[in-house]
């Protein structure tokens, strides 16, 4: 089925994306103390990107390719 | 309120619902309704991941290293994004060689070794059994904090006590026997617990709203929301480091390394497989899971750092232990039915963790242990039995309690010592010496069981050296200089620093290291030998899990065994009622004859071996199936041959689907050229009868003047002229209809003559409109002529287009209003060629017969009454006259407002000639 591969290589795509953007050096971007209407940059970065990263594999494995 | 007999009753209680959810569980999968049947349960029960070291632990790890523990759940966050394949590939395989748990699955892949799959299971009980100790201490530590409430008093070492005053142990027992139950119910092939996954599920929910309600209440019931926690601590000189970032002490390499620790453990630990594998009822939940999951890891770990961050400003100075944080906070603020369900939350916690991992390591120790060994040197008193279910059950039993009774007295003995405490992570160290062995097993043909072998030792052996016994160091069970000084003094192995490698904490250390050597080991070893039949067959069964057409186990299996001894066999293991009933199923499923036949086909024996395999694990179903059966064992390149042909028919099939489509669509193609055929022919038959028909009209007229001439001699000399007169007029109409369908005969079938010369188009309507002036002044209509000089040549046959003018000229002039007819010929240019127009103010032609005309006989108005007035052939042969010189004849018109005729011929091209063109 090309449909199963395209997800597929949507979510390898997802998962090197997050690799990035949990790791060195992306992470040391927001790692420099400042905070966020209160809430430390570094936290609020990464509950960010983790909830970004569960919404983009949700659409890609819910939505119906057209 | 909160006291003794309420905490006990709340515990029984809960502890009694998730009995009956369980069992309802198992009743309802009995009547084959199953209740776990969706994503969403099974994407829960996969929570089990979080055990009382995520409900209690996360606080306590965040309030020493700030955001520290989220790798633990980014790792399998980011693998979930890979489930789609990896744990897709592995529930396939594992359904397809009724695997039933992660010793079986890597002894399987390689080659069935019952070496291989009790050095995993001993991998796994060394690597758990300090992690389900863990459980039992937070649980005890729970309870005791409870019983001191309101006030708040660690739980100091419980050791102190004996076992028999001991609550721990009775904790540890009742698990046990909860296990039991659900576990060990009987015996099935498949080794699924429906009751059990129900449970879990449930379980998991208690522990995330238990936890979200805790958290919700410390940030907004207690402070001002989490800017107000987070400034809080900003102020706080010794806690503000906790808010910056990634903490010194681990780093990225650190953070990396617990991220890929998480990811692998998410795969590979016992209770995770067991979950997500073995009690997978549908591999299309796995879409759903694989964000579903991850979403409940979030939702569990938002408010962590609240709590630990509240947890710390509370009780600043005091001596509370930031593990119990979640638990303190509530009873420090009097929130009694908080505490409660806070305590039942890490109770569903431990008991989930316990329940899952006991019940997969039992199943592992009484397949891949306690059966090779046992039947290596009881084989033949088990041979004797009739029925080992009851034996098998009890095995498994005994190791339920066994596996407890470990993970108590590991409790016991380490109690709050360190060996305790970072027990999670070395854990995952050592379930992730499986994952070479894993992956590679279901990516690489190569990998060996010398190569598994060699890989799991070098690795566990390294995960041991530099973790484990470091850690007993750390607890005081080891002298402290085999740390700091290295074993007898060798500095160059401390255990830490091995090798004198420096500047990486204990895990990333671990990591690589043991990484190094078994990932080493389990390639050189593999490449060192080609794999042998048995290895290479299987590994084509696992690396191929996902191909749609793969061969099956039966095809790589040959001998000769009896059916009854098969069932015989089957049934000691499985109780004879289910075997009878599991071989009736195959055979009806096969269509009937398999059972009659005493000779059971290879088919058979893959079938009664996997059953076995379900039950007590693949290696020893190979054992006993070879004990019943006299396979002859096949060579490598018996195997290859196989596989080869497997592989060829694969290809072959490829190309006859392809060879199928083709041949359809060339069907359809045919069946479209005969449709068009049997239309040509009516055709040809309304040709016939047209011809025939129109022959007829004159004929008749002829002879009917001929005969009253003859018949009256007498007749007037100015009737008899009018009666020659009409003969001869219908005589040339008779000759036109027969030239004309000569003509179109010839055009048709290509003979016709053709004399293709440059020549101007205005000259030859001209002469046309000479030749036909006498008509229209014979009916009083008027032409028009709108002929521009000097226009370029066209290619054509002269005398052809003007017999094309001729026709067109004089329909127009048949369909004239008598006196105020008009017929206006203009002639224009066009970017290809020239376009010629005939326009009249006749009746003109409705849209549905402006395609009738051009066909053969065919003129519009009704033929019965109407008197044709012309053979029905003209249209037609102008058609294809223009057509055969590259142009196009067509007609524009509306009912009642005249009709325009046009065509179009193209420029003559001067190196293109159509004198010599072929026809």
């Amino acid at each position: 089925m090309p449909d199963r591969k395209l997800i597929g290589e949507r979510l390898i795509a997802t998962f090197l994306g997050g690799c990035l953007l949990f790791n060195y050096p992306v992470l040391s971007l927001f790692d420099r103390g400042a905070d966020l209407f209160g809430i430390p940059l570094i936290y609020a970065y990464i509950f960010a990107a983790w909830a970004g990263l569960i919404a983009i594999m949700a659409f890609f494995i819910e939505h119906p390719i057209e | 309120m909160l006291n003794a007999p309420t905490i006990f009753i709340a515990s029984l209680l809960y502890l009694g619902l998730l009995f009956a959810v369980a069992w309802w569980g198992d009743k309802r999968a009995d009547q084959g309704r199953s209740i776990i049947a969706n994503p969403t349960i099974y994407a829960l029960s996969m929570a089990v991941y979080c055990t009382t070291w995520t409900f209690y632990g996360s606080v306590g790890r965040a309030a020493v290293s700030g955001i520290g523990f989220l790798p633990i759940y980014l790792g399998p966050t980011l693998i979930m994004a890979l489930g789609w394949f990896l744990l897709l590939k592995m529930i396939r395989t594992a359904k397809a060689n009724r695997i039933t748990s992660i010793a079986d699955f890597i002894s399987s892949r390689y080659g069935k070794s019952h070496l291989l799959g009790g050095l995993v299971t001993v991998i796994a009980v060394v690597g758990i059994i300090p992690y389900i100790a863990l459980q039992l201490k937070a649980v005890s530590g729970s309870v005791i904090l409870l019983l001191n409430y309101p006030q708040i008093v660690m739980p100091g070492r419980s050791t102190a006590l004996p076992v028999f005053a001991d609550m721990s142990f009775y904790i540890a027992m009742i698990l046990a026997a909860f296990t039991i139950v659900f576990g060990t119910r009987h015996l099935d092939a498949t080794e699924r617990h429906e009751g059990m996954v129900a449970a879990i599920a449930l379980e998991s929910s208690v522990k995330l709203v238990a936890f979200l309600a805790v958290g919700l209440y410390v940030t907004y019931g207690v402070y001002d929301g989490f800017a107000d926690i987070f400034q809080r601590v900003a102020v706080e000189e010794s806690l503000r480091k906790l808010t910056v970032a990634i903490p010194s002490g681990h780093g990225y390499t650190g953070w990396f390394s617990l991220t890929l620790l998480a990811g692998l453990a998410i795969l590979f630990l016992p209770r995770q497989f067991q979950v997500a594998v073995v009690e997978n009822v549908n591999e299309s939940h796995l879409k759903r899971a694989a964000w579903l999951f991850p979403l409940y890891l979030l939702l569990i770990n938002i408010f962590v750092l609240p709590i630990a961050f509240g947890g710390l400003l509370h009780f600043s100075g005091e001596a509370v232990d930031a593990d119990t944080f979640v638990l303190t906070l509530p009873m420090a603020h009097r929130q009694e039915g908080l505490t409660l369900l806070v305590f039942i939350g890490g109770l569903s916690a431990a008991t989930g963790m316990v329940i899952v991992e006991t019940i997969a390591l039992s199943t592992m120790v009484c397949n891949d242990l306690v059966m090779p060994i046992l039947l290596r040197w009881r084989g033949a008193e088990l041979a004797e039995s009739k029925d080992l279910s009851q034996l098998l059950l009890g095995i498994r039993r005994g190791a339920i309690v066994v596996i407890l009774l470990l993970g108590y007295l590991y409790f016991r003995l380490a109690g709050e010592a360190y060996a305790l405490v970072a027990i999670g992570l070395i854990s995952f160290a050592a379930v992730a010496q499986f994952a070479p062995a894993m992956i590679g097993g279901m990516y690489w043909r190569g990998g060996t069981r010398g190569g598994a072998l060699a890989g799991l030792s070098a690795g566990f052996l390294v995960w041991a050296y530099t973790l484990l016994l470091p850690s007993f160091a750390k607890s005081g069970w080891l002298a402290a200089d085999f740390l700091t000084q290295g074993p007898f003094g060798l500095n160059l192995l401390r255990p830490q620093q091995l090798f004198g490698l420096t500047g990486l904490d204990e895990i990333p250390h671990c990591l690589f290291w043991s990484f190094f050597a078994n990932i080493g080991a389990y390639v050189a070893f593999s490449v060192m030998r080609p794999p042998s039949a048995v290895e290479a067959s299987q590994a084509t069964l696992f690396v191929d899990a996902l191909k749609h057409t793969r061969p099956v186990g039966a095809a790589l299996w040959r001998g000769r065994a009896e059916v009854a001894d098969l069932l015989q066999l089957v049934g000691r293991f499985l109780g004879p009622e289910r075997a009878k009933s599991a071989f009736t199923a195959y055979a009806r499923r096969k269509g009937g004859d398999a059972e009659d036949s005493p000779e059971a086909d290879a088919e058979l024996v893959h079938f009664a071996e996997s059953l076995l395999a379900g039950a007590i694990g693949s290696a020893s179903a190979r054992v006993m199936v070879a004990s019943v059966a006299k396979e002859e064992p096949l060579s490598l390149s018996e195997v290859m041959n196989i596989l080869d042909e497997a592989s060829q028919l694969r290809s072959y099939s490829r190309q006859l689907e392809r060879k199928s489509r083709e041949l359809e669509a060339a069907t359809s193609d045919l069946k479209g050229a005969n449709e068009r055929l049997k239309e040509l022919d009516r055709v040809k038959d309304d040709i016939m009868s047209s011809v025939t028909h129109e022959l007829r009209t004159p004929l008749t007229s002829i002879r009917a003047f001929s005969e009253l001439l003859r018949d009256d001699p007498k007749m007037h000399l100015p009737d008899r002229e009018k009666f020659l007169s009409l003969i001869v007029s219908e005589t040339e109409r008779l000759a036109r209809l027969v030239n004309q369908t000569l003509d179109l005969a010839k055009i048709e079938s290509g003979n016709a003559d053709w004399r293709g010369t440059q020549l101007d188009l205005k000259e030859v309507i001209e002469q046309s409109v000479a030749a036909t002036s006498q008509l229209f002044s014979a009916k009083g209509g008027r032409i028009e002529l709108d002929l521009p000089e000097g226009l370029p040549l066209i290619l054509a046959d002269r005398d052809r287009l003007i017999q094309v003018m001729l026709n067109l000229l004089s329909n127009a002039v048949k369909f004239l209003p008598a006196e105020s007819g008009w017929v206006k010929v203009s002639l224009r240019t066009r970017t290809e060629g020239l376009e010629v127009s005939v326009i009249d103010n006749g009746p003109g032609i409705g849209v549905d017969d402006q395609q009738i005309i051009f066909e053969k006989f065919r003129q519009v108005g009704d033929s019965m009454t109407d008197k044709p007035a012309g053979t029905g052939l003209g249209l037609p042969i102008s058609r294809r006259i223009v057509e055969h010189f590259g142009g196009r004849l067509w007609v524009e018109s509306v009912l009642g407002e005249g009709a325009v005729f046009r065509f179009f011929l193209p420029f003559a091209r001067p190196d293109n000639s159509m004198e010599n063109a072929p026809l």
